[in-house]
This record gives C-alpha cells, structure tokens and sequence, in this order.
C-alpha cells in the first residue's frame, strides 16, 4: 500500500507541474501541443512491453498494446515534428 | 535488482527530458526541439525497459508492424486530414492501455486497489480508443449522425449504463476478482459506451471533445503506470493529462460553456431566440465590387473558420493576402481559438498555406483596434462572429467571446448559403448595414478576386 500513495505523490505532482508548464500555450501552438502531448502518452508502449505472457490471451494482448502503441508513437512524433516545421515567422 | 535499479535510474532520467520536451512544446521558438527531447525521452525509456523483458522477439516485431503503420500514415497524410489523424492515434494509444489492463487482469490482481485500478483503466482507455475512432469517422466525414436518431439515443444510454457499471464493479464487487464473465460484460459495455460518449457531440464541439480524449489518453497511461508500479508511465500520462485538459479548458471558455454542457447537453437545450424576425434584407455583393473595395482598404483583416477548411481555400487566401500586402495594405488574421474542429485548426491550415505565424492574431489582440479596420474578411465562419453573443442577452451563445467583425468599416461574408452556424442561432451580422455577402465557393470567390488584381 506504501507503494501506492508513493506512486500516488507523483502522480498529483505531475499533473500539477503539467498544468504550470503549460497553462500559457499560444494558440498557434493548440495543435502540435496536443499532438505532440498525444505522442508521449504513447509511453504506454513501456508498459505494453513490461506485460507478463504466461498464457496465448496475454501473449497476444501484449503484441496488440505494443504494436498500437507504437502506432501512437512513431505517428504522433512525425505528424507533430512535420506540423511545426510549417510554421515560419517572416 | 541491479537492473531495476539501473532501469529506474533512466527512467528518471526520461522523466526530465519529457518534462522539458512538453515544456519547450508549448513556446513557439522552441517546440521543434522540445517534440525532439520529449521523443529522446521515449526512446531511452523504452530501450532501457528492453533489458529484461520476456519474450523480445514478438515484440520487436510489434513495434516495427507499429512503427511502419504509424510513419506511414504520419508522412502520408494530408496536412488538412490532421484533425481526424491526431484522434485517430489518439484512439490507438487509448487502445493499448485498454489491452494492458485487460492482460494485468489475468493475472489476477493481489489487491483491492490494484483490482479497481485494472477496472478503471480499462474504463479509461476503451472510452478513450472508441470515442476517439467516432471522433475519427465524424471529423473525415465517414459518418453523419443526428444527434436526435435512435441509434445516437441507444449508444448515449449505453454510455450511461457502463459507467453506472463500472461505479458498481469498483466499489461493490471488489470480491469477484476472479470474475472473467462479469469483467467481460465490463469490457463490452466500456468499448459500445465510448461510441455513446461521442456520437451526441457536434461538429462545431468537436474541439473541446478532442481536447478531452486527449486528456483522458494520458490519464489512462499514467493509470496504467500505477497498475505496473511503473513511475515514467505516471510521469509522462500525467503530463498528457495535465495539457489535455487546459487545452479542453481554453476551448470551453471561447465558447462560454461549462465543459459538462458541452458533453451532456449540447446547443438542442438553448432557448428558441426571440430576434429572427427583424432581420430585414442582406446586400449581396460580386466579386468586381469586392475586389474594388479590397483595392482600396489599408487595413484588412481575415477571419477565417471551418468553410475554409471545407472549401480549402487557405492557398487562395494566402494569396490574396500577399497581393494585398504588394498593394500597401495592412492584412492580419483574426483567429479564434474555437473555429475549425480541433484547437488551433486555422493555424494550421494558414501554415500550410506558408502564412507566418505573426500576422495570425487572436479575438482579445484584434477586437479593440476594429473600428480602424477597412475589411474584414469572413470566409466561412458564423458563430465565432455572430454579434448576437454580445448584443442580445436572450441568445444562447450569449457571452462567447468573439471576433467583432461588425465593429470594422465594412464587413465581406463568404458563404455557400443562408444556412446558420453549427449553434443553430440565426447571425445578425448578415443584416448589417456595413455587411457585404459574398455568395458561394469561397475557394472561387476568393480565386476570384485574386485574378481581379492580377489583371
């Protein structure tokens, strides 16, 4: 249970660091934040491969979460790193 | 233990490089590398989680499937479909949280807070990798539902049924752990009940909603850390979390709308506005007049909104802008954070078009200087310009901050037809007298006049 309320700090003081680090975004910047925010929350990728496999629905569960997590990751990283090159200043 | 510490070492690591990454994402001068450091932190978290896992083979081979999918679709993508893009990884990455609680529970959670958190999760990320897949379909247009239909209806009640469900399976059934029928009907309500959360949703809330599933991805990957006692998960989701909802709460304010209205009620509940008799008659304009007027203004101001999108007309108005500019007049762009369907659409778009960034200025930068503005160019926005959200206290978008476009010299509208917004509110800055409407494709009025000054 320590664990858990260990893990339960950093889990509220992220989201409160979030919220400062980004809480005067400009607006040209809405979509590549969240794009490139939708990227990071492919971090589920670790998670997918940290998966035990003791049976065939786990083993195929954690190929599933792998490969659409890395879906997530590898799209979200180049769709946001080809938006923000668009944007120029004269 | 040696290589859990060495693991947990770089993780921390990792932790840093995404908190910086998300920070330098959120300033102009510095998101290009802030989206690199943060896909530094990715790779280091993600070699490093390699040293000990079980079975690396068919894994490898589910991050290269994923990896060739995800670039593909990324490096092929029109820069107009990236709305629908972004909620489609969205959804995928909703979809492997989903999957990861679902495994952890078979492998029967060995706690009540560990029970609840593996149900939550699962909550989270199937509503998260459904809604987002509706969220898809309706921004690319594949389907166009009422919100009123019966099957719109089912799937909303289905929604409601899956949370009441899950409410029940964290606080009363903690005893049925080992329950896989009862965890199976959890699994099957959440997927149907994220189409449900959706489907009611209209185009013009579109933006809040996908502000929303990404907050809720985050969430689901930060629960998910939780589950696997994993910190760089917690760290990275939480900050997934964090910025998807100040982006959810920025779309909601330029609409004046609780977040709860938007998800639970919608526009149907307004009350029916009194104003849509004295509307009087609109002046119509053609394209010779408004290319004359445009001549000689030496301020316009461009106001663009989804009809933009839908006519992709950025290249023209890009173009229309500079032969402006080489005219000697002044041009800027009035945004406003909620036109289009996705935070910060326009701005896009006009970067594709190879706009530049400082001449795009939001609603509070460009409303006090109005009355000196010559022309100011609609093209294919409504509410964000319906001076009834100022003027008229009985109007139900009474009090959205808009652009007061009817506070310029002369106002062009460029519009296919009378139809009224997405609020279903009748816009009275059609009547006005300085209005000018400018019927049609706006692509071929605004193509128009741009032939008009090259003549």
């Amino acid at each position: 249970m320590e664990t858990y309320i260990l893990l339960g700090f950093v889990l509220i003081l992220s989201i409160y660091l979030g919220l400062e680090l980004i809480s005067k975004v400009p607006s040209t910047l809405h979509t590549p934040l969240m794009s490139g925010a939708n990227a990071i929350s492919g971090i589920a990728l670790v998670g997918a491969l940290l998966l035990t496999a003791d049976s065939q629905l786990q083993t195929a569960l954690a190929f599933l979460a792998v490969t659409f997590a890395s879906i997530n990751v590898f799209g979200g990283y180049l769709v946001t790193n080809r938006m923000l090159k668009m944007f120029k200043k004269k | 233990m040696e290589i859990s510490l060495i693991q947990n070492i770089v993780y921390i690591f990792s932790s840093i490089l995404f908190i910086t990454g998300i920070k330098m994402l959120g300033k102009e001068d510095t998101a290009v590398k802030g989206n690199f450091l943060s896909a530094i932190a990715m790779f280091v978290a993600v070699l490093v989680t390699f040293i000990n896992i079980s079975n690396p083979l068919i894994l490898i081979a589910g991050i290269g499937l994923g990896a060739f999918i995800g670039s593909l679709i990324a490096l092929k993508v029109k820069m107009t479909s990236i709305p629908e893009m972004v909620a489609l990884f969205n959804g995928f990455g909703g979809l492997a949280t989903f999957l990861i609680a679902w495994s952890e529970f078979n492998s029967t959670p060995d706690n009540l807070f560990q029970y609840i958190l593996v149900m939550t999760t699962v909550y989270v990320g199937g509503i998260t990798f459904t809604g987002s897949l509706v969220a898809y379909a309706k921004l690319s247009e594949k389907i166009q539902i009422a919100k009123t239909s019966i099957i719109t209806k089912l799937f909303t009640t289905i929604f409601y049924i899956s949370l009441v469900f899950l409410l029940y399976s964290v606080i009363v059934t903690p005893l049925l752990v080992t329950n896989f029928e009862f965890f199976t009907v959890l699994l099957v309500l959440t997927l149907l009940g994220g189409i449900g959360f959706v489907l009611p949703i209209g185009g013009g809330d579109m933006p809040v909603v996908i502000s929303l599933l990404n907050s809720l991805s985050g969430i689901a990957a930060a629960f998910a850390g939780l589950i696997l006692l994993n910190n760089v998960l917690i760290v990275a989701g939480s900050l997934v979390g964090a910025s998807g909802l100040i982006l959810t709460i920025i779309m909601a304010k330029a609409m004046n709308r609780s977040i709860s209205n938007i998800l639970f009620v919608g526009y149907a509940s307004a009350s029916s506005s009194k104003s849509s008799e004295e509307q009087g008659e609109v002046n119509p304009i053609n394209v010779s007049d408004a290319y004359l007027i445009l001549e000689n203004a030496s301020s316009v101001l461009i106001v663009p909104g989804y009809g933009m999108a839908v006519a992709q007309a950025q290249h023209v108005v890009r173009e229309l802008g500079e032969l402006l500019e080489e005219n000697g007049t002044e041009v800027k762009y009035g945004i406003h954070p909620v036109a289009g369907r996705m935070p910060g659409h326009m701005n896009v778009l006009l970067a594709e078009a190879n706009v530049s960034y400082d001449v795009l200025a939001e609603p509070d930068d460009v409303n006090p200087s109005m009355d000196s503005v010559d022309v100011a160019v609609v093209i294919g926005a409504n509410d964000v310009v319906n001076p009834s959200a100022t003027e008229e206290p009985g109007s139900p978008i009474y009090g959205m901050p808009i652009i007061e476009v009817h506070n310029a010299k002369t106002v062009f509208v460029l519009k296919r037809s009378m139809s009224s917004g997405f609020a279903g509110v009748q816009n009275p800055l059609f009547f006005k007298q300085n209005t000018r409407m400018l019927f049609g494709d706006a692509k071929e009025s605004i193509g128009g006049v741009v032939s008009e000054f090259k003549d």
